[in-house]
């Protein structure tokens, strides 16, 4: 059957290149925000607010060296006095006249993002895929309810939450400590997790952990022999959809954090240099914190829509 | 909606020879509802404990008086002296109003950019994967690090954004100022927004438009319905469904944000885009007025919560059409 | 259509639940261990005068074998953190250089140990420190002799402009030519209204200037402090000085009402654009490059900005800030330094306090960019001459009026912000109309925290 010119179905090559044109030209105005920080993340502190902003410049790691180091400005004169610098990233510095002093507190911000993001993330996919296999397989009582109640919790907005929690974090001592983050995520993300899981294990036929009940196994085995290994893709994803969550809060993060516990989200719009926000050291920092999402979206692609959607909608 | 698959054989020649792995001394092994409780059961204590048990605190709280920074005096009850000083507070009034026309004013712009979006992609056009990918990327990102990357971009004397407006109509860049001007903020946080979440929609948008059959669309050219008539009675209305829920989402997270516009703008100028998240942080961990935000708190969630809760029985009637 | 997995994921999946469980149990094993050796924190805000003091500190560290950890704050989220900080009694901090308008609530609240037995042992007398620095950061109740802080920081608002710019002969000439006075610095605001209108929108060295940069910031403390430096002068007080806490005719008084829409006026007319949330580093960054004429800012970011290569040395000139038509005063600012009374070490605290309030000490703070508040430096006779700034700032001392600093400061100051950011930059209602509201506000929260509001 010819494609007409006004079928939906079938689109004429012409109507596809407008449609792709139009698309092309959405996205990549789309992406030049993006482009534009992590191009501000190799200019230097002048180009960076330089006026009329510049588009070609001298890349330079002024900005990463600026995030990773504390740095002290110096007389000429000390300068002179000191020993020549032997490291690349020392040159750079003390051609601004600076010596550094120190490193920067990013890297323990980093790292306390990997930790509370995966320690928040394995504990709930733990719960919730035990909690989803049972909502999927058994009756239990008052389940839509249940699972409604589930969702429910991720409708209030952080920062109401955020006031009782502070105040029993304060009589428990979890203040700005990774435990107490680690908790407060998994129980945001539990919600999440359930709903998925949910959703991935309905697909799993039943009739393979019957034929392994009417085998011997016991339930459990046949969890973890039949249903898990078919799952795995399923709880991947749960699991990177929970770690992109708990990437990137900034709420509770900045309300119940402020030193120990600090992750990345309250820390990089704070970098400041010498006068106001350092930008090139903020957009690296950006960049950087950036990147994983960037993997884990294009590793998602497939479970996108069911991911945004709590399960929702599948394809 | 399980769908049926075709077995596997490698899966069924493991699931025939268990023998290997079964232990000798055999169990009987707990019993369904044992399982399906202990399963269920630490789920639901985390949730009653990270978010029941706080709410409960927090109803108690907002029918006190207490401020954390003059946690010296002694706590008084008020009763619901909170609630009607909320309630009949202009101010906060004038908050729910900013917060609902951001709520609309993106949710609408994000339905129309992000649907328009799906239907192109639709087309299926060469490389269309490759360039929705990209599209996708500006939603993963963390709202508070787009907020604060934008206050660079929309700069009036540095910011790039300025820079090509003026270049494209001429105006001198640092006339206007995005994110400082009265007239222009709340438009600005809604474009940022739609920049975020548009893609979301678009999403939604693409499944519902794949879940079409074909032969609806093939019928209708047999019956020589135009394009137009077409998209009218068989695209917009079997894709209501998705939009419904990617507007409940969006409309839901929209109502509880916070970091993307504190950053962006800091509520400012003025007041002109304090949402009412930043008023309740505000009230809650500047002010420190404890007992009179857990009553605000109570008031928006029991706001959201009724609304939502409409607006699913409408979506499942929707659906059930 | 979906296929079912095989299990050859499985055994990846294994591996990486492996790797969570590893990362998560560590984590939660992790908390840091109590540190053994010496050491203190000090917590104060991210600006010059904190680097200096780094600088300083080695000294103590040297003497006592103490070493110092410094934790830095922007000053947009300084009140925020270390309140919260406060608040949550954390432990993150020994040594806090809180802003003075904290003490009424560090006081009440029991944050910061009482340092009146402390002063007593050591002879460390209040007396030797410039009476409105020993009222702004130390005292609560004030004029009381309860001390809370030792003086640490001695600030206020004042002045920088481009004296090159007001030395080259044909501004003169063009300045003299339109007002038939001499072109110097600015004695009242009228004054200052007028030489910022003269150069707003002048070309000089091909680029276009702006006449003045004034405090708009919204969400801390920006606008505040920037606006009080012309109320004050306008006759704005905070309540009858008779009787206190009595708000109504002296908070918004007509005269006060008056000196809201001057600050207006001069953000609508002379200043440069797109600074409708600026505050302390907009204004370094206005000046330094060459935007503006006259810059509004602490008296800490002075030294910094007197070594600068482009604007400072004989292009930099500063004034006090100038008198209005019914007084003369200047915000104060600086801080004091205090104990917190969480920490677990306070024995150590309060020995870099004892170190920090010797004259040597204080005298090197001021030379490394710190201000001294001890009277010994500040009244020596060779101090007038030690830096360009120096007479400008004893000047400035003896003129500084404080916002409150109650307990319930924190929600005095936000009022305070939103209705004043409101009027001045969002264009609500009239001055009077703002200040009606900030009265209304401002009893209210005394009605919160107990205190009868005496209507007239």
């Amino acid at each position: 059957m010819t494609a007409t010119a006004h079928s939906i179905v079938q689109a004429s090559p012409r109507a596809k290149v407008f449609a792709g044109a139009f698309v092309i030209l959405y996205a990549v105005i789309t992406i030049l925000p993006l482009l534009w920080i992590v191009a501000t993340a190799f200019k230097s502190q002048s180009d960076a607010i330089a006026y009329p902003p510049k588009v070609i410049f001298q890349p330079t790691l002024e900005g990463f060296v600026n995030l990773f180091t504390v740095r002290t400005r110096q007389t000429p004169d000390f300068i002179a006095k000191l020993p020549p610098p032997e490291a690349w990233y020392d040159k750079l510095v003390r051609q601004r006249d600076m010596v550094i002093a120190g490193p920067s507190k990013v890297v323990p911000r980093f790292t306390n993002s990997l930790i509370i993001g995966f320690g928040s993330t394995f504990l709930a996919v733990f719960l919730g895929t035990l909690a989803a296999y049972a909502f999927s397989r058994f009756r239990i009582p008052l389940a839509d309810d249940l699972l409604f109640f589930i969702l429910s919790t991720r409708m209030m907005p952080p920062v109401a939450v955020a006031i009782p929690i502070y105040l029993m974090y304060r009589h428990l001592n979890l203040t700005d400590t990774r435990l107490g983050m680690i908790l407060l995520y998994t129980a945001v993300n539990v919600s999440l997790a359930v709903w998925l899981l949910k959703g991935f294990i309905d697909e799993i036929p039943r009739e393979y952990e019957e034929a392994a009940l009417v085998d011997g196994y016991t339930r459990l085995q046949a969890l973890r022999k039949v249903v898990l290994p078919q799952a795995v893709t399923g709880i991947a994803a749960t699991a990177i959809f929970c770690l992109i969550f708990s990437w990137n809060e900034y709420a509770f993060a900045v309300l119940l954090t402020s030193g120990e516990a600090q992750t990345m989200p309250p820390f990089i719009p704070f970098i400041i240099g010498e006068g106001g926000q350092d930008w090139p050291a903020v957009a690296a920092a950006t960049t950087l914190f950036v990147i994983p999402i960037v993997l884990f979206t294009i590793l998602l692609r497939k479970h996108l829509l069911r991911g945004i959607t709590f399960g929702a909608v599948r394809k | 909606m399980t769908t049926i698959t075709q077995p596997d054989d490698a899966a069924i020649s493991r699931i025939h020879s268990p023998t290997v792995s079964r232990p000798a001394w055999r169990t009987r092994g707990l019993s369904d509802q044992t399982i399906a409780w202990l399963f269920v059961a630490p789920t639901i204590a985390l949730l009653l404990a990270i978010n029941i048990f706080p709410l409960i605190w927090m109803i108690r709280l907002s029918f006190t008086s207490l401020n954390l920074s003059m946690s010296y005096l002694p706590l008084r009850v008020v009763g619901l002296d909170n609630f009607t000083d909320i309630l009949t507070d202009e101010d906060v009034w004038l908050r729910l109003q900013t917060t609902a026309r951001f709520v609309i004013s993106s949710v609408t712009l994000q339905v129309i950019v992000g649907f328009g979006l799906a239907l192109l992609i639709n087309r299926q056009f060469r490389g269309h994967s490759f360039w929705t990918t990209i599209i996708l990327l500006p939603m993963m990102l963390s709202p508070a690090v787009v907020g604060n990357f934008w206050t660079l971009l929309f700069q009036p004397q540095i910011g790039p954004f300025n820079y090509l407006i003026s270049l494209l109509t001429g105006v001198p860049p640092s006339s206007f100022s995005m994110t400082g001007e009265v007239a222009l903020a709340p438009w600005t946080i809604v474009l940022v927004d739609t920049w975020m979440w548009a893609p979301y929609v678009m999403l939604i948008c693409l499944a519902g438009l794949r879940s079409i059959p074909d032969y609806i669309y093939e019928a209708a050219e047999v019956d020589r319905a135009s394009a137009w008539r077409q998209f009218w009675s068989i695209t917009l209305p079997m894709t209501v469904p998705f939009l419904m829920l990617a507007v409940l989402f969006r409309a839901i997270e929209n109502f509880k944000m916070f970091d993307m516009v504190n950053l962006l703008t800091s509520g400012g100028p003025g007041s002109t885009t304090e949402l009412v998240s930043i008023t309740l942080k505000r009230a809650a961990f500047e002010k420190w007025r404890t007992g009179y935000s857990s009553a605000l708190a109570i008031i928006l969630f029991v706001t959201v919560f009724g609304a939502a809760n409409i607006y699913v029985k409408l979506l499942n009637r929707v659906k059930q059409r | 259509m979906r296929k079912l997995t095989t299990g050859m994921k499985s055994g990846r999946a294994g591996g990486a639940l492996a790797l969570f469980a590893g990362v998560a149990l560590s984590a939660m094993a992790s908390q840091p261990a109590a540190a053994q050796s010496k050491q203190l924190t000090l917590c104060w805000a991210a600006w010059d005068p904190a680097n200096a003091l780094v600088e300083l500190g080695k000294d103590f560290t040297k003497q006592s074998g103490i070493e110092m950890k410094y934790e830095f704050v922007p000053w947009t989220s300084y009140a925020d953190r270390f309140l919260n900080e406060l608040n949550s009694h954390g432990k993150l901090c020994d040594l806090i250089i809180g802003d003075s308008q904290w003490i009424g609530g560090a006081a009440e609240n029991k944050w910061y140990v009482k340092l009146n037995d402390f002063f007593a042992k050591e002879n460390i007398s209040m007396d030797d420190f410039v009476p409105a620095t020993v009222t702004g950061y130390s005292q609560w109740p004030k004029n009381t002799a309860n001390y809370w802080a030792l003086p640490a920081m001695a600030d206020a608002v004042g002045w920088t402009y481009r004296k090159d710019w007001f030395s080259r002969p044909d501004i003169q000439a063009a300045f003299k030519a339109k007002h038939g006075r001499d072109l110097e610095p600015p004695k009242t605001y009228d004054e200052l209204k007028q030489i910022a209108e003269f150069f707003q929108g002048r070309e000089i060295d091909g680029k276009k200037v702006y006449g003045a940069y004034i405090f708009t910031e919204r969400g801390s403390e920006g606008i505040t402090m920037g606006i009080t430096n012309v109320l004050y002068n306008y006759g704005f007080n905070y309540d009858n000085p008779k009787k206190p806490y009595q708000m109504q005719g002296f908070v918004n008084s007509a005269d006060a009402a008056k000196g809201l829409e001057f600050y207006k006026e001069l953000y609508k007319c002379c200043t440069a654009p797109g600074l409708t949330n600026a505050y302390m580093q907009e204004g370094l960054d206005a000046f330094k490059s060459g935007q503006v004429a006259m810059q509004m800012n602490w008296f800490a970011f002075f030294p910094g900005l007197y070594k600068d290569p482009n604007v400072g040395g004989d292009k930099i000139g500063f004034f006090v800030n100038p008198a209005g038509p019914k007084a003369h005063f200047t915000q104060l600012g600086g801080q004091g330094i205090s104990v917190v009374a969480t920490s677990d070490r306070k024995d150590d605290a309060l020995k870099y306090i004892k170190w920090f309030a010797q004259p040597s000490v204080q005298q090197k703070w001021w030379e490394l960019g710190g201000y001294s508040a001890l009277k010994a430096v500040v009244e020596a006779p060779g101090f007038p001459k030690s830096a360009p700034f120096a007479p400008q700032f004893l000047a400035s001392m003896a003129i500084v009026k404080d916002f409150w600093a109650e307990p319930s400061y924190a929600q005095l100051l936000l009022d305070m912000q939103k209705r004043v950011h409101d009027y001045v930059v969002a264009d609500k209602g009239t001055s009077q109309q703002a200040l009606d509201l900030l009265v209304k506000d401002w009893t209210k929260v005394f009605g919160e925290q107990g205190k009868r509001v005496a209507a007239e």
